[in-house]
């Protein structure tokens, strides 16, 4: 074997182990560890039968229902609902309750202070993969109303138990490509399919694809292994949250995430290594721009 | 014997033989199985194969095949337990139950209601059936079995046409043990999680999609 092997072999290995997470955008977002949520979002029957419940009840359906009620704005077959469970309303799954009194806040990833409507934006362009809506719409301000009373009588700018995905460290041997794909076969196919495209009927998703042309793209914060891994440990398979192990959570979250979804909007000058290192370099654990097996990763879908 | 013929006559031959072997689907709903155990289908789940809804004999038709195959091989096993299906799933033989299971599927359903998951719900069992009761890990039942419970590819069937009673005895099979053949468990633990009430409740609300929004 010549010298260089060794080197080479440690270099594979390194990108599995991945150096210490360091979260650009999930840095700025501290998540309290897992544990049971206080908050405790209004009940349907609290909302009151006027102009202002009208607009909600208007959010709502656009949260559910995202891609048949917004075809100009969702570029793929995501709904609102898919990442953020039980209507936006459930602890671990990003509730819309512990986002909602945190805006203002200032996002690396696109360098500015953000309001609400600018953070849900930055939902339509990236995991949506879709032409935002306009800050002052119609359909953005339906949305807020409805974060807003999801997070009645809650404090505004404090990080509320139950917010964003909690944490799930790496394992100390990184993760496994094959492994996931068995955790994949045995847990998640029955329903996203073999081929992560999600499940149908009469030409709607009703299970979401999770790869490929209609899934997240490049840029969406779930294209990083460690927030899908947050997400699958406390909210998948769906009524079975924390069945899986932190391992198992990391293993099929990178077999999820090797897979080509839509191309990065921010792709800077047609390069993928330059995406990577303006964009990619830095935010958590990710695959974008990396060689898999000898494959590029992160030419997108195509679509 | 020209080339041509022998080539078309060799094509009708191969064309003809698998359906010369392969068991007829038609005729076993309609007139049973070869042994004479596997009874007809009709009998009990109607002519039009939409299911006895007095009775509580459930819909087959339209059914997904591979969904209706491993409910009847899952009776042979003992994983699904029914005292008329299993001697009758015993008698039919593994080329019957692909055969009869396709023709159900094939066969027309009525569709399911346009329920989209919209509307804030302000009923509990609306609530239960769109969005379901996370306290309880208890996901909406259209997540898994589609809008208006039209049913979701070959593992999630349909649960709207279903007679109340027949859904009430599935949600009770899964709470008991009776009935432990769902894949990856995710039946056994919403139905030990609903109540009593609740089980009937949502029986109702699919059996009779009319009136899904009547109060309790």
């Amino acid at each position: 074997m010549k010298a260089w092997m060794p080197t080479l072999l440690l270099l594979a290995v390194g990108s599995a182990l991945a150096a210490p997470i360091t979260m650009e955008d999930q840095s700025q977002l501290t998540v309290p560890p897992a544990q049971a949520a206080q908050f405790a979002p209004p009940a349907e029957g609290e909302l009151p039968d006027n102009a202002f419940g009208k607009l909600v009840r208007e959010g709502h359906a656009l949260f559910v229902d995202t891609r048949r009620l917004m075809p100009d704005a969702v570029g793929n077959g995501m709904n609102c609902s898919n990442c953020h469970l039980d209507q936006g309303r459930l602890a671990h799954s990003a509730p819309m309750w512990g986002a909602y009194p945190m805006y203002p806040a200032y996002r690396k990833k696109n360098d500015k202070v953000n309001t609400y409507a600018e953070r849900i934006q930055g939902c339509f362009q990236f995991s949506m993969n879709g032409k935002p809506p306009a800050a002052d719409s119609l359909q953005m301000s339906a949305l807020s109303a409805y974060a807003y009373w999801l997070s009645t009588k809650a404090p505004t700018g404090v990080e509320l138990a139950g917010r964003g995905y909690p944490d799930v460290p790496q394992p100390q041997g990184g993760y496994d490509f094959k492994r996931g794909q068995q955790v994949y076969r045995e847990q998640c196919a029955i329903c996203h399919g073999d081929k992560g495209e999600g499940q149908k009927v009469a030409g709607e998703y009703v299970m979401p694809p999770l790869w490929g042309k209609d899934s997240y793209n490049w840029g969406a914060g779930m294209h990083r292994i460690n927030t899908a891994a947050s997400f699958i440990k406390y909210n998948m398979p769906l009524g079975k949250p924390g069945s899986l192990s932190d391992q198992q959570a990391w293993d099929v979250a990178a077999w999820i995430n090797r897979h080509e979804r839509p191309q990065d909007p921010r792709l800077v000058e047609g390069s993928v290594e330059k995406t990577r290192l303006k964009f990619h370099a830095n935010d958590g654990v990710n695959l974008y721009g990396q060689k898999v097996e000898g494959v590029l990763i992160g030419q997108g879908t195509g679509g | 014997m020209t080339l041509l013929s022998r080539v078309v006559i060799g094509s009708a031959l191969i064309l003809a033989w698998p359906i010369a072997h392969a068991a007829d689907g038609q005729k076993i709903f309609t007139q049973g199985g070869s042994n004479p155990a596997a009874m007809a289908c009709l009998g009990c789940h109607g002519p039009d194969g939409k299911g006895i809804a007095a009775a509580g004999f459930p819909r087959l038709a339209g059914l997904p095949a591979g969904y209706l195959s491993k409910q009847l091989h899952d009776w042979r096993t003992g994983s699904r337990k029914q005292p008329v299906m299993e001697p009758l799933a015993k008698a039919l033989t593994d080329d019957e139950i692909m055969a009869v299971s396709s023709y159900l599927a094939s066969l027309p359903g009525d569709p399911a209601p346009n329920l989209r998951r919209q509307q804030i719900a302000n009923d509990p069992t609306t609530r239960l059936a769109l969005y379901g009761d996370w306290s309880r890990q208890i996901p909406g039942c259209v997540q898994c079995h589609g809008p208006g419970g039209s049913g979701v590819g070959e593992q999630f069937p349909p649960l709207a046409g279903q007679p109340a009673s027949y859904l009430v005895a599935q949600l009770n099979g899964w709470r008991d043990g009776s009935r432990s053949n769902d894949p990856n468990q995710l039946m056994v633990g919403v139905a030990k999680a609903m109540t009593d009430d609740e089980v009937v409740a949502i029986a109702e609300f699919f059996a009779n999609p009319a009136s899904p929004e009547v109060k309790p």
